[in-house]
C-alpha cells in the first residue's frame, strides 16, 4: 500500500464525513434528514458482503494453492466483514428505530444481514475447534465456500416471505436512482472511500496475522 | 472406473448400514429422540385447538433436531472408532461420500416416516393437499442430507463435535428449511401442487448446488 493510496482514502472519508452531515439534501418522503444514514450504512453493508465474498475467493485460492498466505487472508477478511457486518446492522437499526418505531422487526433485510452475521460466527466457532493448522485453513476453507454458494439463495427467498420496508423501492424504484447530483456524488464517494478503508485494514491485519504466527514458530523453536 | 466406484460406494453403504443394524446405536437413541420431542409437543399443546401453521414449525423443529442428531453421527463413528485410515486406504473419496449419503438417505427418509405418522395421529395436524407435501418434504430431505453430510464431514476433524453441528449447520441449512416450511404450510392448508412450482425449484436447485459443491470439496475434507 502505498502513500497516494493512504492519503487518498483519507481525503475521501473526511469529505464523506463533513459533506455528508453539512450539505444539504432533496426531500425524501418519510425518509427526510433520517436519509443522510444511507452515506454510512449502504457502504458497511457492502463490504460486510464483498468481505465475505474475499474471504470465500481466498479459500478458494488456498485450496488450490495450499499456501497458508491465502488462508490469513480470508480469515483477516472475515474479520473484516464481521466487524461491518456489526456495523452496518447498528447503523441500520439505530435507523430502523427512529423511522419504523423499533430496533429490531424481522424485515427481510434485518433477517439477511442477521444470516450474514451467523455465517461468519459459525465460521470463527469452526475455525477455534480445530487445533492443526493445516486442518484449520482447509476445512474453514470448505465451510467458507459451502455457506457462500448457499448466500445467493437469499435473494430468492426473501421476497417470498413478506415484503419489506427497506427504503430501496422508495429512493430506488424500478432500479433508477433519484437522488441529486450532490447526494449521489457524496453516495459513490462514500462507496469508494470506505472500500479503500477495506482494503487498506485487509492489508494491514494480514501481515500483522502473518507476523503473529512468525512469533508462534520463533516462540516454539 | 465409474463402476468401481459405485460398487465400493454400495460396499461402504452396505458396511454401515450391518454395523448399524448389529449396534443399534443411532437407531434406538433416535427412535427415543423422536417419542419424547413429540411427545413434549403433544403436553405442550394440551388440548389446545392448534392451527397448521404452528403445527408445521414444530413439524420442522422435531425433524431437523432429529436428522442433525443422526446425521452428524456417520463420519464422527469413523474418527472415534479409528476406522477412518482403513476408509482412507480402501476406497476413493468419492465413493465414501456416496456410501455415507446414501446411508443417510436411508436414515433420514425413514425417520421422517415415522416422525410423520406419529406427529398425524398424535396431534390434529391434517394434509389437505398430500401429493403437494409429500414431493416438498423428500425434495427437502434430499437437500437436508446432502448438506448434513458434508458438514458432519468437517465437524468429525473439529474438537467439540456435538456443540459444533448445530452452529455449522443452521446458516447453511437456513434457505432449504424456510422454503421448506413455506411450503409444506402451503400443502398442509391445501394450496395446489402447481402453485408450489416456486418453492420446489429452489428446493431442487439447492439440492443440487449443494451435492456438486460437496463433491467438489469432500477431497480437501476427507484427505489429509
Amino acid at each position: 500500500m502505498n502513500g497516494i493510496f493512504k492519503v487518498l482514502t483519507f481525503i475521501l472519508i473526511t469529505f464523506v464525513i463533513i459533506t455528508g452531515i453539512l450539505l444539504p439534501i432533496p426531500e425524501i418522503p418519510a425518509l427526510g434528514d433520517k436519509a443522510r444514514v444511507l452515506y454510512f450504512h449502504v457502504p458497511m453493508s457492502w463490504i460486510s458482503v464483498l468481505a465475505f465474498f474475499m474471504s470465500m475467493w481466498y479459500s478458494i485460492r488456498y485450496l488450490k494453492t495450499r499456501e497458508s498466505d491465502y488462508d490469513l487472508k480470508s480469515f483477516s477478511s472475515a474479520q473484516l466483514g464481521f466487524l461491518f457486518c456489526i456495523l452496518a446492522t447498528a447503523t441500520g437499526s439505530l435507523w430502523a428505530k427512529f423511522n419504523w418505531g423499533s430496533f429490531w422487526n424481522w424485515d427481510p433485510r434485518q433477517t439477511s444481514i442477521f444470516i450474514l452475521l451467523m455465517i461468519y460466527g459459525a465460521y470463527f466457532a469452526l475455525r477455534s475447534a480445530i487445533d492443526s493448522e493445516e486442518q484449520r485453513a482447509k476445512l474453514s476453507s470448505v465451510y467458507s465456500i459451502i455457506a457462500g454458494v448457499t448466500v445467493p439463495f437469499f435473494v430468492f427467498i426473501m421476497p417470498r416471505l413478506v415484503e419489506s420496508l427497506h427504503p430501496d423501492p422508495i429512493i430506488n424504484s424500478q432500479g433508477k436512482i433519484h437522488m441529486d447530483s450532490t447526494m449521489l456524488t457524496v453516495f459513490l464517494t462514500s462507496l469508494v472511500g470506505f472500500t479503500m478503508l477495506y482494503l487498506w485494514i485487509l492489508n494491514l491485519k494480514f501481515r500483522l496475522e502473518r507476523l503473529q504466527i512468525k512469533k508462534l514458530k520463533t516462540i516454539e523453536d | 472406473m465409474t463402476g468401481d466406484i459405485l460398487n465400493s460406494s454400495m460396499l461402504i453403504f452396505k458396511k454401515d448400514l450391518k454395523s448399524e443394524l448389529r449396534t443399534r446405536y443411532v437407531i434406538n437413541s433416535l427412535l427415543m429422540f423422536v417419542l419424547v420431542t413429540i411427545s413434549v409437543i403433544r403436553f405442550a399443546l394440551g388440548d389446545e385447538k392448534t392451527e397448521n401453521e404452528l403445527l408445521t414449525g414444530l413439524l420442522w423443529i422435531s425433524i431437523f433436531f432429529s436428522t442433525s442428531n443422526g446425521l452428524s453421527r456417520t463420519f464422527v463413528k469413523e474418527e472415534e472408532r479409528e476406522t477412518s485410515i482403513a476408509l482412507k486406504l480402501s476406497s476413493d473419496s468419492t465413493a465414501v461420500l456416496t456410501g455415507k449419503l446414501l446411508f443417510n438417505l436411508v436414515l433420514s427418509f425413514a425417520l421422517n416416516i415415522l416422525i410423520l405418522i406419529l406427529f398425524i395421529l398424535i396431534t390434529d395436524y391434517s394434509v389437505k393437499n398430500v401429493s403437494g407435501f409429500l414431493i416438498t418434504v423428500i425434495i427437502g430431505n434430499f437437500g437436508l442430507v446432502s448438506a448434513s453430510t458434508i458438514i458432519a464431514a468437517i465437524i468429525s476433524k473439529a474438537n467439540s463435535k456435538g456443540t459444533l453441528y448445530p452452529v455449522l449447520s443452521f446458516p447453511v441449512l437456513l434457505p432449504l428449511l424456510i422454503t421448506v416450511i413455506n411450503a409444506t404450510k402451503l400443502a398442509s392448508l391445501g394450496v395446489g401442487t402447481e402453485k408450489l412450482y416456486g418453492e420446489i425449484i429452489i428446493l431442487v436447485s439447492y439440492t443440487i448446488v449443494i451435492t456438486v459443491v460437496s463433491y467438489m470439496l469432500f477431497r480437501f475434507v476427507w484427505e489429509d
